[in-house]
């Protein structure tokens, strides 16, 4: 492994594995606030019992989500020191944002978490209402930088290479920042949603008549259900503006190779770089020049039309483009069925096979955003800064970058294991067989939640 | 020296200085409270750390983001600065990181363990985080110390700094500045837990561990000082030198004196203030010695910084944060002000 591989990689590591806590930081502050907000009104104790669960799980991957975030702001250095030399000043007004909301979120996550018997009942909602603000926003900025690294602007070369005339605000609105922002929030609250609908669904086929598993499913299904319906169309926005702005990262993810009028989607399909096809797929006809460009016979570029070194890994990209569309599409069709039929039964349906469908697509929603991240960075390679610098020219000159990356390599695996396996506790500890049982109770009440 | 201050980029290198500040008073208690649980014994062995936990768990990740703060200050507003730290300091820096994520994950793993077997978990999750709390101030320590001894060289043709990524922090001065740092944190916890518990056996406890680390902190800085004579002489002119360093200097003496004297008469809030003005004096005076270079002997403040455009904008950015920032903050340190 080459010290440039080894540093990209570790990159890899540290945004996929940050990304897995930061979507939860997002999106479980509004399932809490949901749940406490249906306490304040309703004042249902086992709403209250259900956002007092969910903040503790939150609180574990609350905590390691800082942490791998903090890794990740001195990384940018650590591993890219040429790119934060060059980038800094133009995307520093994003970043300083973003802390000024992380300070937002960490400290009235504090209040939320720590504070039930300490400030009132409005104000600890009021906290959690914060924590999903703020938390929302500091994603949200994050995303506008990554959004300049692909549709860089805000800025002048001048005769010798050196960054002149920088315009931060022009910078941090940059043209991929808000479909990127879009996307990537509903993700959150998408990926989110469908985990722990997922988690609650397993632990209903455990313990059926548990009613705060079916408040939980419910609530949970809700959030993520309606942004799985919605993904879709920003999804749409994205790709058209890909198709615009990088064209070379559109055809790599479409696995297109030859430039013509009237390009049709491919399904399936496995690139081959050195012969310039792509085998084994399926093809609807001039759907993709429909859908980027808005006219079947739209002209889109191939990859041939760019050269070999400005091309992005074709197969890395198209793969993770696929799966990302796949797991997108099953999850909103899913939510459209699920959503009418609890439309038509009103009543939340809790069939084992529903259930069981549930559980299974649990993790579809972290191997979409995973799949998403791996199009925009593979897709956006060889640059670090599309278009300006390399990748390769950005990497620190430090020797021996395979030892950091197998030491957080491995610090990272206990620490996913460890998170995982205290939530896991923490999750079935709710099945203690007096609990079902006074759960049983209240079945009617649940039953009554409607979308 | 007042025209550099009174430019965008002296007033955000204020900034960085005051953020650091305030994560040593803030954070770096944090970090202190974990040596102290490292160090817990006697009879209330573990009242002790029950008391650092319940200190640190509301707040220890909001005072972690002026850390985050300052590497975003630095990045933004002083990027060859931040490219040369981050490329000679790898190694250091890579510890620390290492030691901030172990700190925090199992503080966390720790609070939030159920079910069978949880004891012997919760122990071995607190010598992590012992383990970590204690690892990671000295290497911010050796960074600091780093960055000040004039190692970092910048080739001026290619603009990056010149390392062989080991010698600048491998070396006994920036050792001496993270063991400062290390006793310095500790102080730190140590007198805020004096206050919390005032009244109790337990500030007794602690009252004997600050005085401990008080007292360290004299011999600590005294070897930092010899050392500084081949370790990293341009600040040692800066530090013997600069009439603007001075007064923070003698503060620092005046102030370490006070905050021992008070905490023997158990005058803790008082001693609080004192120390804390003490950790200001430090902070303040490193940061003037080595004025006005970000990082010695190459990139003044003026050389590194971001055009000034850019700089403004990130001064109005955070001057009006700072407000929303500053009444969050009053509001969550009142309500876990006192159990």
């Amino acid at each position: 492994m080459s010290d440039l591989l080894a540093a990209r990689a570790q990159m890899a590591l540290s945004l996929g594995f940050h990304i897995v806590f930061a979507v939860i930081g997002i999106a479980m502050p509004m399932l809490m606030v949901i749940a406490e907000g249906r306490h304040l009104r309703h004042g249902d104790s086992l709403d209250l019992q259900l956002a007092k669960r969910w903040s503790k799980g939150t609180a574990i991957m609350f905590a390691v989500g800082a942490v791998s975030g903090t890794v990740l702001s001195f990384e940018l250095g650590l591993l890219w020191p040429e790119f934060m030399h060059f980038a800094g000043a133009i995307i520093g007004m994003p970043f300083s944002l973003e802390g000024f909301a992380f300070f937002l979120e960490a400290i009235f996550l504090g209040i939320y978490l720590y504070g039930w018997n300490k400030v009132s009942p409005r104000a600890h909602l009021l906290s959690g209402v914060f924590v999903m603000l703020s938390g929302t926003a500091s994603g949200v900025f994050v995303v506008c930088a990554n959004g300049w690294m692909n549709t860089p602007q805000g800025f002048e070369l001048d005769a010798a290479g050196k960054v002149i005339a920088i315009d931060p605000v022009v910078a941090m609105l940059n043209p991929a920042a808000f479909p990127e922002a879009l996307h990537m929030t509903i993700a959150a609250f998408q990926a989110v949603g469908f985990a722990v609908a997922g988690i609650h669904a397993l632990a209903l086929l455990k313990a059926p008549s548990s009613a705060l598993h079916k408040r939980a499913l419910a609530i949970a299904i809700g959030v993520g259900g309606v942004a799985a319906l919605i993904q879709p169309l920003s999804g749409h926005q994205s790709a058209v503006h890909v198709a615009k702005h990088q064209p070379v990262k559109m055809a790599a993810m479409e696995a297109h190779w030859d430039t013509h009028k009237g390009v049709g989607v491919v399904i399936g399909g496995w690139p081959d770089e050195d012969a310039e096809r792509t085998d084994f797929k399926l093809e609807i006809p001039y759907l993709m020049s429909l859908l980027a460009f808005g006219d079947p016979d739209a002209e889109i570029r191939g990859l041939k039309d760019f050269p070999r070194e400005n091309r992005p890994p074709v197969a890395v990209t198209h793969i993770a483009f696929q799966i990302m569309v796949g797991c997108g599409s099953a999850m909103a069709g899913f939510a459209a069925l699920f959503l009418l039929l609890w439309w038509r039964r009103k009543a939340l349906p809790t069939d084992p096979l529903v259930l069981k469908i549930i559980a299974a697509m649990a993790p579809l929603g972290i191997i979409a955003v995973q799949a998403g991240w791996t199009v925009t960075e593979v897709g956006r390679q060889p640059w670090v800064i599309h278009g300006i610098l390399r990748t390769a020219d950005a990497v620190t000159p430090m020797p021996h970058l395979q030892i950091p990356f197998l030491a957080f390599t491995a610090l990272y695996g206990v620490l996913g294991f460890v998170a995982f396996a205290l939530l896991k506790r923490h999750v079935f500890a709710t099945l203690t067989p007096a609990e079902t049982t006074t759960a049983g109770k209240t079945d009617e009440a649940a039953g009554a939640v409607s979308p | 020296m007042t025209d550099v201050l009174l430019s965008p980029a002296g007033l955000l290198g204020l900034v960085l200085v005051a953020a650091l500040a305030l994560y040593t008073l803030t954070g770096g208690a944090d970090f202190g409270g974990g040596v102290w649980e490292l160090l817990a014994s006697g009879p209330r062995k573990n009242k002790q750390r029950d008391a650092i936990s319940t200190a640190i768990a509301p707040i220890w990740e909001a005072n972690h983001v002026w850390l985050i703060l300052a590497v975003v200050v630095l990045f933004a507003g002083f990027p060859p600065a931040f490219a040369a730290i981050t490329t000679a300091l790898h190694v250091p820096l890579v510890l620390l990181l290492m030691g901030i994520v172990l700190r925090g994950a199992a503080f966390t793993f720790r609070s939030y363990d159920t079910g069978p077997g949880q004891a012997e978990r919760s122990a071995r999750w607190s010598l992590v985080f012992a383990i970590s709390s204690t690892v990671s101030p000295i290497m911010l320590g050796v960074c600091a110390g780093a960055v000040a001894s004039g190692q970092l060289t910048i080739d001026a043709a290619t603009g990056r700094v010149q390392t062989d990524f080991i010698s600048a922090w491998l070396a006994p001065f920036p050792f001496a500045v993270g063991l400062m740092t290390l006793l310095l944190f500790a102080f730190l916890a140590a007198v805020y837990l004096c206050v919390e518990h005032r009244g109790t056996a337990l500030a007794d406890d602690f009252r004997t561990r600050a005085l401990a680390s008080g007292v360290l902190l004299a011999p600590a800085a005294g070897l930092a000082w010899n050392l500084s004579a081949t370790g990293a002489p341009a600040i040692r002119a800066g530090l013997a030198e600069s009439t603007w360093a001075l007064p923070f200097h003698i503060g620092t003496g005046v102030f370490a004196m006070g905050a021992l004297v008070l905490l023997v008469r158990r005058a803790y809030r008082k001693a609080r203030l004192a120390a804390a003005a003490q950790a200001v004096c430090i902070v303040v005076g490193w940061a003037l010695s080595q004025f006005p270079y970000v990082v010695v002997p190459d990139l003044t403040l003026t050389a590194a910084a971001a055009p000034d455009n850019v700089i403004v904008t990130m001064l109005v950015i955070l001057a009006v944060g700072a407000i929303p920032l500053a009444l969050a903050f009053r509001y969550l340190y009142a309500i876990f002000a006192r159990a």
